[in-house]
């Protein structure tokens, strides 16, 4: 371990630590993650503690006739919707959700009862049976009539751009679904308070969105509803909304048996039943001209939205905003609409909508160059966003604006056109992809969401209160970074409490790599005022002559940042990152297997606060990418997922995984600490199309993913077309 | 039933069929071995079987009676590999931490880097990529004086621009061209299926 400039016990200000930001410091919990002492929620265990489970529909739409336990219930603590205290409504955007279904399933896997027990093998043996009236289901989005939610961008006058075009090219994608797959499955406790409250301890990305959906369920105010983050075994979106549901059954639960209650998801139950990425449709129509300019493009982005609204208008609206791609157009039409249909809903996933769009783009991009005859690089330099430019929500493109650089730099080294001339005809492929992925909140999220931080002086030091969550991106690490240097301590002085919403303001949920350019931001402006206070003592001192001092700010919107919501025009972010993916894949002539061979990632993050973290995000991000490219098939069946094992579902493992090359670039931004611009999500955007691009340049025109064998295949010239040509 | 458990002999009483993996976490209290599938795919659950790697939610603890068993706690933080997981991010949400790191120590000391590929193929990581975790593994063995700590690279780029591979460099790097050409097995096709690593766990 590096020693601190400054021993931790040394408050002595007259030599400057070195500063954290930048530098790839001791993870604040490695050595508890190490050493296997880090508590997650299956690893709690309280005094009289009952086992819960959840029974779940089975049909996808019916009517509930009747409900029977088949066991005896001594000992047993049931609970259906008639015992919910409050409204039996999940919190979120809209109020559509039920807790336990009332009458009514809408979807394969619905909650309708919840059983508690003391004994585990007791309860998982219990036999309850539900008698339907099976009503038709809706299970194709394309056949729902039924629009979660609809929307339109418009720039410039589309007719006039066709009409300056030499081609038009036409193409549809899709995308399929795909699990998260945190390796830690959902699960949550609750425990009755004497007050009549509750408290709640899980698996779990924004402890105050859990906050949010349990007050109306039990009718209790907010000082008696109390979430406390354990230690989280991955996320990727899969914990931001779905805990709220966990978290209200447990709740349910535990008030009518007076005692806490674990639930733990097993593997099959976390697949089968939580949400998912949302699978879409994208179509595009697409005007250029000769020489490779674009001139027109229209977009039509149609996503499953499942059976309730959950994040779905959200996840729409960054697909979207996102689907013209890392290009400049004068004129664009951007239809969307998330359908309803009735399947489990599907939720956050990083990237939330935009990997779908750009996988389209990407793909559109590369057959538009095949079109014109044109370099796949060349169409792609001609057309990148610059300084100046302006996105399809009419958003003015500043400084930091890199695509070039991104691109320039993959092409160079990875000798793509060397490797593009090399490669042909010998099943082997290179393709690429360029992206962008705007941080934060779209639009006037931010502004609403009105994110709050705040930082205690302590007599060690200084304690960050955030309700941000450390999900294994390393959230406790960089905040502490960002506030030892902005309070000029050393990183070992800076300390992180645990997000607890009876302990740390709402800083906003923790998602849409949002964490380090808003909410550390936040902090930093924290640890400014903190210094105004202190009186030119250290915060040791102060604490220890004046006791403990607490500052908090609140999120302050950049003026430069406007953004209509009706009209979907302004600036949808108040910064992009920029990447550059270049995949080169085999193609196996006997059983249509594609295999990734070698993976480059250029991507540009404003400022790596903790490169060895950045390069971690891009790494995960990128195998999580190429998974969802070629392994991972979501087989649903009744609008279920059928294949519901880590057996059946297949995600990368160190033999899939191809070797990476990473180049971090900084260009920074403005608004964010240090100019950082956020990281988690853009590196799963690229992967896809880079490798379907690159399938492409082995000879095979595949438009959708996963790109199994089986896609592979239905794309090869039939043996017909083959001896014609030859 | 009496076997040794992180070098202590124990004796537990539980049912012969129950999971190994249920009497280390509630028998036993070592919640350091985590389940992540329950069906032998992922490896959270891995601990060592005199030696061997196994996934400790496919053994019935009536074979594990007369064995020497190691789990995460019997490393006792102070094992080169926990320090290097650390140090080099192969630890991120640390629910696979446990067990991989259990699966590397089997492959013993300095392991080439398509030993570690093949040796760690039986764990799932959906954080990392697997990349850190090789740079981990790697790394750990490095004599002491001639490491340069994760902790001490240069941050990336005074300018605005870094190379990523250069501002790393631990080792994982120079390996990388050993990979390129390795690596033509893999788990999820159609055919060799499972990887060397869970294949090897599957019985004891």
């Amino acid at each position: 371990m590096p020693q601190p400039a400054v021993a931790a016990d040394d408050p002595s200000p007259s030599i400057p630590p070195t500063p954290a930001v930048g530098r790839s410091v001791p993870r604040k919990d490695a050595a508890e993650k190490v050493s296997g002492e880090a508590k997650y929620v299956d690893d709690l265990t309280l005094p009289g503690m009952l086992w819960g489970r959840t029974v779940r529909s089975t049909v996808p739409r019916a009517r509930i006739k009747a409900v029977r336990l088949c066991f005896d219930t001594a000992g047993f603590t049931v609970v259906d919707h008639t015992d919910i205290p409050g409204r039996n409504v999940v919190a979120l955007i809209e109020e559509d959700q039920p807790f336990l279904a009332a009458g009514e399933v809408r979807h394969i896997a619905e909650p309708i009862l919840l059983l508690a027990h003391e004994d585990r093998d007791t309860l998982m043996a219990a036999k309850v049976e539900i008698d339907y009236e099976i009503l038709p289901p809706v299970l194709d989005m394309l056949a729902s009539t039924e629009a979660l939610k609809r929307l339109s961008i418009d720039k410039g006058d589309l007719e006039a751009g066709f009409a300056e075009a030499d081609l038009v090219l036409e193409g549809e994608y899709r995308t399929g679904s795909q699990e998260h797959v945190y390796i830690e499955t959902n699960g949550m406790i609750a425990v009755p308070e004497p007050d009549g409250g509750i408290t709640l301890m899980g698996s779990l990305q924004c402890p105050y969105y859990v906050h949010k959906a349990i007050k109306p369920l039990m009718d209790l105010p907010g000082d008696r509803v109390r979430i406390v983050q354990a230690e989280t075994g991955g996320g990727f979106g899969g914990k931001e909304e779905y805990p709220s549901l966990i978290a209200g059954h447990a709740a349910l639960l535990a008030r009518k048996s007076g005692r806490p209650v674990k639930i733990v998801y097993d593997r099959g139950e976390d697949m089968w039943a939580t949400t998912k990425r949302h699978p879409a449709i994208v179509r595009h129509r697409t005007g250029v001209t000769r020489d490779g300019r674009l001139t027109a493009m229209e977009v039509d982005v149609v996503m499953d939205g499942g059976a309730y609204v959950t994040l779905s208008p959200v996840v729409l609206s960054r697909g979207c905003i996102h689907a013209a791609g890392a290009y400049r157009c004068d004129h664009v039409r951007i239809t969307g609409r998330a359908m309803r249909t009735d399947t489990p809903p599907n939720g956050a996933f990083r990237g939330f909508g935009a990997p779908q769009t750009l996988f389209a783009v990407e793909a559109h991009m590369d057959r538009i160059a095949e079109a014109l005859g044109m370099d796949p690089v060349e169409l792609r330099e001609r057309n990148a966003l610059r300084p100046g430019d302006t996105t399809a929500t009419g958003q003015e493109m500043q400084e930091d604006c890199a695509a070039l650089d991104v691109l320039r730099e993959a092409v160079e080294r990875t000798d793509f056109h060397r490797k593009r001339e090399e490669y042909r005809g010998t099943g082997r492929g290179i393709g690429l992809s360029l992206f962008f992925h705007g941080s934060g909140f779209t639009g006037s999220g931010e502004v609403r969401l009105a994110s709050r931080a705040a930082l205690e002086a302590t007599e060690t030091g200084v304690r960050i209160l955030v309700g941000s969550s450390e999900i294994g991106q390393g959230t406790r690490t960089m905040h502490a970074q960002i506030v030892a240097d902005a309070m000029g301590l050393p990183y070992e002085q800076v300390e992180t409490a645990l997000p607890d919403t009876a302990k740390v303001p709402d800083s906003g949920p923790t998602v849409a790599s949002r964490t380090c350019m808003v909410v550390g931001k936040i902090l930093q402006n924290c640890a400014a005022e903190m210094i105004s206070r202190l009186g030119g003592l250290t915060p040791m001192e102060y604490a220890r002559r004046h006791g403990p001092l607490v500052v908090s700010q609140d999120y302050v919107p950049p003026g430069d940042v406007k953004w209509d919501d009706d009209t979907y025009k302004g600036e949808a972010y108040a910064h992009y990152g920029w990447g550059c993916n270049v995949a080169e894949v085999e193609i196996d002539p006997d059983t249509f297997e594609a295999r990734c061979t070698a993976f480059t990632a250029v991507e540009d993050v404003g400022k790596a606060i903790h490169p060895v973290l950045v390069r971690g995000q891009i790494e995960g991000g990128s195998a999580q990418g190429i998974g969802w490219a070629l392994n991972e098939r979501v087989v649903l069946v009744e609008g279920a997922m059928a294949n519901a094992t880590l057996t059946n579902y297949t995600i990368p493992t160190t033999l899939d995984t191809p070797p990476m090359d990473i180049v971090i670039m900084e260009r920074p931004g403005k608004h964010g600490p240090h100019g950082a611009k956020g990281v988690g999500e853009m590196p799963i955007d690229g992967p896809a199309p880079a490798v379907v691009n690159a399938i492409r340049h082995a000879g095979l025109d595949v438009r959708e993913i996963p790109a199994t064998p089986e896609v592979l295949m239905a794309a090869a010239p039939s043996e017909e077309a083959a001896c014609a040509s030859s | 039933m009496r076997f040794e458990l992180n070098g202590q002999e124990v004796e537990v009483d539980a049912h012969p069929m129950r999971r190994l993996l249920d009497v280390l976490r509630v028998e036993c209290g070592l919640t350091g071995t985590k389940e992540g599938c329950g069906e032998g795919e992922c490896g959270a659950c891995t601990v060592l079987v005199d030696g061997e790697p196994v996934c400790s939610c496919l053994v019935p603890f009536a074979q594990a009676g007369g064995t020497s068993v190691v789990t995460i706690e019997g490393l006792g933080g102070k094992h080169p590999l926990q320090r290097a997981f650390g140090d080099h991010g192969g630890a991120q949400c640390g629910i696979c931490t446990p067990g991989m790191i259990l699966a590397a120590v089997a492959l013993g000391p300095n392991p080439t880097l398509e030993q570690v590929r093949v040796g760690l193929a039986g764990n799932l990581c959906r954080c990392t990529g697997y990349e850190a975790i090789y740079r981990s593994v790697l790394g750990a063995y490095e004599a002491v004086d001639d490491r340069r700590p994760a902790a001490e690279a240069p941050a990336v780029g005074g300018g605005s621009k870094a190379d990523g591979g250069a501002a790393f460099g631990t080792g994982a790097d120079g390996g990388r061209s050993d990979v390129a050409g390795a690596g033509r097995s893999r788990s999820n096709g159609s055919g060799a299926d499972a990887g060397a690593g869970s294949a090897g766990k599957a019985g004891l």
